[in-house]
């Protein structure tokens, strides 16, 4: 295997809405030794029956296009798409950040929260629930500084993502799908 | 019980009729079965004729709907392991999909060894798993397990049927992935209620839904394949396995275009077959057992055209020292063969029949011509390496060599319709350096899992397709001793299947490895307590026969042809010291091969990270 450097990649994957097609997934993972760094999904089309899987992974170039070799194997994948290799795109993920304090603190905490743009997602005696939606990287920094602030319980979607101008993922349909199906 | 399947016969006609005479749509009168009937007819309509399982508890039903008709042939395995591998033996040697019908839990986990198997060498396998009914599932009830779950990394896909009505659906997608694009396992989950109600039934699709493996290649690839082709000086076709899933068709236009260009063509384990071995293009075997003329021109080709093969560990050895000066093309059927261990110049998707069409084509149109000087000069230094005569032995003495009763086997069978299965060890890698496989599907052993225990049933799957053929196990005695009870399934169904132990007394590859790399400390390889496998034959109600002397071994081969309606075992005495070369040691490029034991500084030899490897 080469010795080439390891590099972050997000792959969008269309998949039947079915039971234990998320386990496949996971267990290709797992059972081939590639790194999960985030993974979410949830049905974007009720009618087709498609969920989206974005999933964030690391990996020298080779192992990256296994992934998505092994990926593209599986009975229930439709499609996958290598954001990263596709182009420009948009990665976001929400974070919930419960904070109790002081008065002094959660007026810190709310300063913070309007520089990052979080809003509050619910006030309930003490304790203070921000919500921000941003880049894994504005949210990391969000999080480090809230940290002071009284910070007690924190919790993370993984990362959603869109390739940004007209590039589209949808099911191939059988016009402009080039592969052939046996008899 | 004849009366009530015609009537099942014209409910479903009457379903299939749909429009009426003034071509006024009439609503299909939907037939009720129940789901043990609909797998019935749906391997009916899959054309399938043989079937090998075990019953239990949870798939009953199915049994009862088997007993109640004369289409299918269900052949009573002694262990699930052995369902799958004789289902396997009957895909590989027919072309056909193996069907494999289990109960629930013990039935579902003794499959999985043979799913895993047929996984790693892409033989297209259904099996039916009976399961717990549907309200009990997750239950820890009786013999229950999370078979869809075990069986996920194992299969190429899996189903747990839940409703009846989605049941023949799903029986013929299941058909359809285990055959089409790269072949494998099918594990289909069944409920006992779901066997117990009753819906509908729906004939057989033509496509998936979704699912749409590459068949035909891109043209544009292809093209530049046979320009890099013709351009070549020392070419080398490598071919493997996927020439044989890709079926007889596609060996014929291997062979016509190996015939064309005079290039020559060496193979995989798992393709031998695809190509004459007799024929002089032929080098041989290539991989850690492989033939030294092999070895030695793919690591100095510098065109390397792999048909279905997957530069598998065994076969490419170091992976930064493989062919180093060689353009690669890659015709692969499964896109993640591609670049997954060796980078590759040239890589085309598509099935090995439809790439080898095309290129044929092209060639042929654009009136492509080889480098015949430079080709005479590589076929001259290919001669040179099989001057060195890697694969020779001396049969001296009163001890029987392994690779000489393997000689007189093959010499003995020519002109035989013969199928071979193997086991897993020495006795294996001799059987594929002795023996001569001319055409494809006579040659079944466990590839890529190395499945000891595979052989007896593998060859008994093979009887069952070819009644009149002569089907041989090579087989060694550590090896034959995990399936052994197939014996009795044998007997049952009076299966001529021959049994060529090649007895050393040893795991042999395990002592060879323990001698060459672990200072010969022989750690568990040596089974003291061996049984006698002529008495063993008999009590099982077969034939043995036993060779000592290099004399006895005609004579057991020629005895054991007479044996007609029931398994015989020979058992051959050979030499325990003999060990398998040429050997590439783990770590190792192809042009560090081992010759014989003379130059055996395998101790030395392999070092550090080789040490490691398997």
């Amino acid at each position: 295997m080469t010795e080439d450097a390891s590099s972050r990649h997000c792959f969008a994957v269309l998949v039947d809405n079915e039971p234990g097609v998320l386990a496949r997934v996971i267990g290709l993972f797992a059972g081939r030794g590639y790194n999960i760094q985030s993974l979410t999904v949830d049905e974007v089309d009720a009618s087709a029956n498609l969920s989206r899987i974005t999933i964030v992974t690391t990996g020298a170039p080779m192992v990256i296009e296994q992934i998505k070799a092994q990926l593209g194997r599986l009975v229930p994948v439709r499609r996958v798409v290598n954001l990263t290799e596709q182009g420009k795109y948009v990665e976001h993920c929400t974070a919930l950040v419960k904070v109790i304090g002081t008065a002094d603190k959660l007026k810190e905490a709310q300063q913070l929260a309007d520089q990052f743009g979080a809003r509050i997602a619910d006030k309930t005696g003490n304790a203070t629930i921000f919500e921000l939606t941003a880049t894994t990287h504005q949210i990391d920094s969000f999080i480090h500084k809230i940290k002071t602030c009284g910070l007690v319980e924190l919790v993370r979607t993984g990362s959603i993502a869109m390739s940004c101008g007209e590039f589209i993922i949808d099911v191939p349909t059988q016009d402009t799908n080039q592969r052939q199906a046996e008899g | 019980m004849a009366g009530a399947m015609q009537a099942q016969k014209q409910n479903l006609m009457r379903e299939e009729s749909k429009t009426s005479g003034q071509g006024k749509t009439v609503v299909p009168v939907p037939a009720a079965m129940s789901g043990a009937e609909i797998v019935i007819q749906a391997l009916r309509d899959q054309g399938v004729s043989t079937i090998f399982g075990y019953p239990g508890g949870a798939v009953l039903p199915i049994y009862d709907a088997l007993f109640r008709q004369n289409s299918i042939q269900h052949v009573l395995v002694r262990h699930e392991q052995g369902a799958v591998h004789a289902a396997e033996g009957y895909a590989r040697s027919s072309g056909k999909v193996g069907v494999v019908l289990v109960t629930s839990g013990p039935g579902a986990t003794n499959a999985v060894t043979g799913l895993t198997d047929a996984l790693m060498d892409s033989i297209p396998i259904v099996c039916f798993t009976g399961q717990v009914p549907t309200h009990l599932i997750g239950n820890d009830a009786f013999q229950e397990c999370d078979t869809t779950g075990i069986t996920r990394p194992c299969t190429k896909h899996n189903y747990l049927v839940k409703d009846v009505n989605q049941l023949a659906r799903v029986i013929h997608e299941a058909f359809l992935v285990a055959r089409t694009g790269r072949p494998g396992p099918v594990v289909i989950d069944l409920p006992k209620d779901v066997q117990f109600a009753e819906g509908t039934y729906q004939g057989p699709k033509q496509q998936h839904p979704t699912y749409r493996p590459q068949i035909v290649p891109d043209r544009a690839a292809v093209e530049k394949a046979v320009e890099l082709i013709a351009s070549a000086e020392r070419p080398i076709f490598y071919t493997g396995g996927g020439m044989i899933n890709a079926g007889p068709q596609a060996c014929v236009l291997l062979k016509e275009f190996v015939q064309l260009t005079g290039f020559p063509c060496t193979s995989t384990l798992m393709g031998l077959g695809a190509y004459p071995m007799s024929d002089n293009h032929f080098l041989g075997m290539l991989g850690m057992h492989g033939t030294y003329e092999a070895n030695l021109a793919m690591h100095g080709c510098d065109v390397m055209i792999n048909i279905g093969a997957r530069f598998d560990d065994r076969v490419t050895g170091k992976l930064s020292g493989f062919s180093p000066n060689s353009k690669k093309i890659h015709v692969d059927i499964d896109p993640s063969s591609i670049n997954k261990s060796i980078r590759v110049d040239l890589p085309i998707i598509g099935n090995a029949d439809k790439v080898l069409e095309m290129m044929l084509e092209i060639w042929r149109a654009r009136g492509y011509k080889v480098k015949a000087e430079a080709l005479k000069r590589w076929w001259q230094q290919i001669d040179k390496w099989r001057g060195r005569n890697c694969l020779s032995y001396k049969q001296t003495g009163s001890i029987i060599k392994p690779q000489y009763a393997l000689e007189r086997l093959r010499e003995l069978t020519k002109g035989k319709e013969t199928f071979i299965t193997t086991e897993v060890g020495q006795h294996q890698m001799w059987a594929a350096q002795f023996l001569r496989f001319e055409k494809p599907n006579h040659w079944m052993t466990s590839g890529g899992l190395g499945t000891m225990g595979y052989g007896l049933p593998a060859a008994i799957g093979t009887q069952m397709a070819h009644p009149d053929a002569l089907v041989i196990d090579v087989a060694g005695e550590a090896s034959i001793l995990m399936n052994i009870q197939e014996m009795s399934t044998a007997v049952q169904y009076r299966l001529p299947v021959k049994v060529f132990i090649l007895n050393n007394q040893w795991m042999g590859m395990v002592r060879q490895w323990q001698e060459m790399l672990h200072g010969g400390r022989y750690s568990q390889s040596y089974t003291e307590a061996l049984p006698d496998f002529v008495k063993l034959a008999e009590a099982f109600g077969g034939v043995g026969f036993r060779a000592e002397k290099p004399d006895d071994v005609d004579k057991v081969i020629l005895e054991m042809f007479k044996v007609k309606d029931r398994p015989t075992i020979v058992d051959v005495s050979v030499d325990p010291k003999e060990n398998c070369f040429p050997m590439i040691p783990s770590g190792k490029n192809h042009n560090e091969i081992i010759l014989g034991p003379e130059e055996n500084q395998m101790g030395q030899a392999i070092e550090g990270d080789g040490m490691v490897l398997v």
